[in-house]
């Protein structure tokens, strides 16, 4: 029971599901036969409109040089210091707020600046570029289509305002400037996230409309304090010069510091709960790496049924701990797979299991969903159909169970065949068939 | 409010008494009426806004000192008076006569500020481009001026109170209060972006200043919530782990608040500090690799049973090394069966070899075991386990370590489990209820006769096969072994 641990730690997997669903994708074939087009496309096109205003801009000169490159290395540190937000969002709001304030640049005191949007754009992607230099150099290369949306959204605005502007014949802060500003900050922050819900669609496949709302929320408060301190720092620059640039990053920085550490508490609770996990492994309980297995066959269910993210995450800390209810047990059950075992053993080991997740007081719905966890989906009782995420976690663990740590292709057939056999009684059809399609993709599951 | 001291409520009075009077001296002649109430609307709408979304209280001053310090640069230090007064009519659950300490806190330091800031050459009024470079001099001071006068004012609140009690020889732990100082320090430069721009953009320049920083507040909010759901569970989660021996239970949380009472007694930084109480709540987690029949049996070891006991320091490391954020108090939860002499498992570190939270660790471990009943024996008392600490310190664990714990120990008391009986009865009843009712020092009568007590003698002889030297010092040595042996 104990001995089989003591051999060597398992293989490092990579951190989350999302990391996980993303590094098994292994480019076969040629380059452009790449399984996220939309994601190839914008990088592609972002790069070489980066490229060509470059060119352009350095062929009819730089307007301003010395202000392009003060702007330039206020985006480039911003870049430096990007932080990664929970779901791995990467962004930099210290860069996008100077690259609004670039785009919304009006006057700098000697007179109204009157450069063109492609200036913007090169001088955006030339900050970038130079930020994101030193972490390519330690190899933490950055996420290339967050890279792009930065560009493409300093890009829109500059094209949006610059031209409304001159126009308009704005010089200075006034209410018009700001209004406008505004109302371009938050139409282009719709267009971004639409744009992240699309990416992300594509790479978890997952439901538009469902990524489209993720996103929105995530980006919310992070979008707003970038959009409110880019417009600060191109108002305030008219009246301060460019030490508002430095003086006015400052209220970002605070935000930044605090977004920064939610994130990582984040991280860690997610890297606690799937490193406790273990225990039910380590005490004998269950398989190796069960719980693990089952946590990310469960995510990818949830995002082919289509699940929002704070769903996910709940599911995933639910999958996690699922079987954490073995650990009051005097002894593990023969074999560790709960699926084998007695319906009135199985509804002991969940209602157990939700008792210790109540304890903590924080947790509750993923202790409702680890306590119905073996209900069939008929329902049980009274309380009638269990919650979506009890299905997934009944299908995911079932199915874990049979096949065992080393299933062959044929092996998970006769199971998902078995597990069919008993949906609409015992099993939640809609859930088995999304895990049919999960595993039709070919990917060799729990690798 | 009803029980404020005398002295708190005439010093409150004072307070109050003399921001009143400023106001009503105050000169408000060259103020622009608009803007003062303009100004001071934001204030209370800012004050009322932050305390709504703030984390009460740990986060240091709201952003709204902005505001208060952009009334200094608008209206002057009798108008600034005046909004800073305003914040007794913030919106928030809050008995009057903290309303009124507060507004006037607020009144009189932004008044200090706002002569600090006129005698330094600042211009009151719309700033405007030619301003610019020179301002940013009195701004400074005066938002210097506004955080002294405002710590004055709550320092002497506190001392009133009583609140303020002198920390043991001396040493005062400055540093959460200087972040704190430093970050409302950084809010309120902003009030000079405030009244860069109010000429251009009016009302609108505190929104733009304040969203982002009311922003930085909801996540410092929402990562205080979150950081405390990560607790719960985890030591949730530990105590599951130690649902499987009876006499275990508690001793990871006690484990870990020793070892964090060492780390602070050290000195470590408060970032530290976690990690290590961290790692103490974790220590024992591997344990869960070692049968239950094991870990409970009362009757001798044989080796093999030692060996998989033996084992559990490093299954734990192999649970908890992806937790990323522990790092270095990983390295406690591996080695924390690691003797300075070199006779510890798993690794047989010699001395400094040990990592430092390993040797934090192993002291807390031992004293709580000491000190709580297990299946072989009764609790020691306090007294005795800090005697048999210090026995061992030098071979068994780091005497820098001791000290810190029995001074720590000194200083704040620890608390002792109470065992009830146990399920199985597998510990005489009558003794049991005897450890759980009665002051653990009536408990085990006598010091000198404990170490050398049969049922610790016997627990030793029955854990540790080897080393038996015989001399007094040994005894105690071995005894410390014996339960580690056992125990952890």
């Amino acid at each position: 029971m104990t001995q089989r641990q003591t051999e060597g730690p398992p293989p490092r997997r990579p951190v989350g599901p999302e990391g996980g669903a993303l590094s098994h994708q292994r480019r076969s074939g040629p380059v452009w036969r790449t399984p996220r087009p939309v994601r190839a496309l914008l990088v592609a096109v972002v790069g070489a409109a980066s490229l060509a205003s470059l060119v352009w801009t350095s062929a009819t000169g730089f307007v301003e040089p010395y202000v392009a490159l003060c702007f330039c290395l206020v985006i480039a540190v911003g870049e430096l210091v990007r932080i990664t937000l929970p779901g791995h969002r990467e962004v930099a709001p210290i860069a996008s707020a100077g690259a609004v304030g670039y785009a919304f640049l009006l006057n700098l005191g000697e007179g109204p600046s009157d450069h063109s949007p492609w200036q913007v754009v090169a001088v955006v992607a030339c900050g970038v570029a130079v930020g994101e230099l030193p972490h390519i150099a330690v190899g933490r290369a950055p996420r290339v289509e967050d890279v792009a949306r930065r560009v493409l959204s300093a890009g829109l605005l500059a094209i949006g305002f610059r031209p409304i502007a001159e126009q308009l014949g704005l010089s200075g802060p006034s209410v018009t400037a700001s209004l406008l500003m505004f109302t371009l900050v938050l139409t282009v922050w719709a267009v971004d996230a639409l744009l992240a819900a699309v990416l992300r669609a594509e790479r978890l496949r997952t439901r538009l409309r469902v990524a489209a709302g993720d996103e929105m929320r995530a980006q919310f408060a992070s979008g707003m304090a970038i959009g409110s301190s880019g417009v600060l720092i191109a108002l305030s620059c008219t009246v301060t010069g460019l030490a508002g640039l430095l003086v006015f990053s400052a209220p970002l920085l605070v935000a930044q510091v605090a977004f920064r550490r939610h994130a990582e508490v984040r991280r860690t609770y997610l890297e606690t709960v799937r490193a406790l996990s273990r225990v039910t492994e380590v005490g004998g309980y269950v398989e190796n790496g069960h719980s693990r297995r089952v946590s990310h066959l469960s995510h990818l269910v949830a995002c082919e049924l289509g699940l929002a993210e704070a769903d996910l995450l709940e599911l995933e800390y639910a999958a996690l701990m699922h079987d954490i209810g073995q650990l009051s047990l005097r002894e593990p059950i023969a074999g560790g797979a709960t699926v084998l075992a007695s319906p009135r053993e199985q509804r002991r080991i969940a209602e157990l299991g939700a008792g210790i997740i109540r304890e903590t007081g924080v947790l509750d719905s993923v202790a409702e969903t680890v306590r119905r966890q073996c209900e069939p989906v008929t329902g049980d009782g009274d309380e009638g159909v269990p919650p979506l995420g009890s299905r997934i976690i009944k299908v995911a663990n079932a199915f874990d169970d049979l096949v065992g740590e080393n299933g062959d292709a044929e092996r998970r057939e006769a199971v998902l065949d078995r597990l069919r056999m008993d949906a609409g009684t015992e099993y939640d059809l809609q859930v088995v068939e999304a895990l049919a399609t999960v595993l039709g993709r070919g990917r060799p599951y729990g690798a | 409010m009803r029980a404020l001291p005398g002295g708190a409520r005439v010093y409150v009075g004072i307070i109050v008494v003399s921001a009143v009077t400023i106001l009503l001296i105050g000169p408000y002649t060259g103020i622009d009426l608009q803007t003062l109430i303009v100004v001071a609307l934001l204030f209370v709408v800012a004050e009322s806004i932050s305390t709504s979304v703030g984390s009460g209280g740990k986060a240091g001053m709201s952003p709204s000192s902005a505001v208060s310090l952009a009334a200094v640069v608008l209206v002057g230090p009798v108008g600034a008076a005046l909004v800073g007064f305003a914040s007794c009519f913030a919106v928030r659950r809050l008995a009057p006569v903290k309303r009124a300490f507060n507004g006037a806190q607020f009144a009189l330091a932004a008044f200090a500020a706002g002569h600090v800031y006129l005698l330094c050459g600042g211009v009151v009024g719309e700033l405007g481009r030619e301003d610019f470079p020179a301002v940013v001099l009195p701004y400074v001071a005066a938002v210097l001026a506004h955080s002294a006068v405002n710590s004055l004012l709550v320092g002497v609140l506190f001392w009133t109170l009583g609140q303020v009690r002198p920390r043991g020889r001396g040493r005062f732990n400055w540093r959460p209060l200087v972040a704190v100082e430093l970050s409302s320090m950084g809010y309120q430069m902003l009030g000079l972006a405030i009244a860069a721009v109010w000429g251009g953009v009016g009302i609108v320049a505190p929104l733009l200043v304040l969203l982002p920083l009311f922003i930085a507040r909801w996540a410092f909010a929402q990562q205080v919530d979150e950081a405390r759901a990560h607790e719960a569970t985890l030591a949730t989660l530990c105590q599951a782990v130690e649902t499987k021996d009876y006499y275990t239970r508690g001793h990871c949380m006690r484990v870990a608040e020793g070892a964090a009472m060492i780390a602070r007694e050290l000195g470590m930084s408060a970032e530290r500090v976690q990690k290590i109480r961290y790692a103490g709540m974790l220590h024992d987690i591997g344990k869960l690799g070692v049968p239950t029949k094991v870990l409970q049996k009362t009757g001798k070891l044989t080796d093999e049973e030692y060996a998989a006991i033996k084992l559990h320091p490093t299954r734990g490391y192999e649970i908890v090394r992806e937790i990323g954020f522990l790092d270095e108090a990983l390295a406690g939860i591996r080695h924390h069966h690691e003797r300075l002499d070199g006779r510890g498992y798993p690794m047989g570190l010699v001395g400094m070899e040990i990592p430092e939270s390993a040797r934090i660790i192993s002291v807390a471990d031992v004293f709580d075991c000491l000190t709580s009943t297990r299946s072989y024996r009764k609790a020691w008392s306090v007294e005795d386990a800090i005697v048999e600490l210090r026995a061992c310190a030098g071979t068994q664990f780091d005497p820098r370590m001791v000290e810190a714990l029995v001074r720590a120990v000194e200083r704040e008391g620890w608390e002792t489990p109470d065992i009830a009986e146990p399920p199985g009865g597998c510990y005489g009843s009558a003794a049991a209820e005897a450890a759980s009712l009665e002051d653990e020092a009536a408990a085990v009568p006598d010091p000198g006769t404990e170490v050398s007590e049969p049922a610790a003698v016997s627990a030793e002889e029955r854990a540790v096969p080897a080393p038996a030297e015989g001399a007094a010092p040994t005894t105690a040595l071995s005894t410390g072994t014996a339960t580690g042996g056992r125990d952890r």
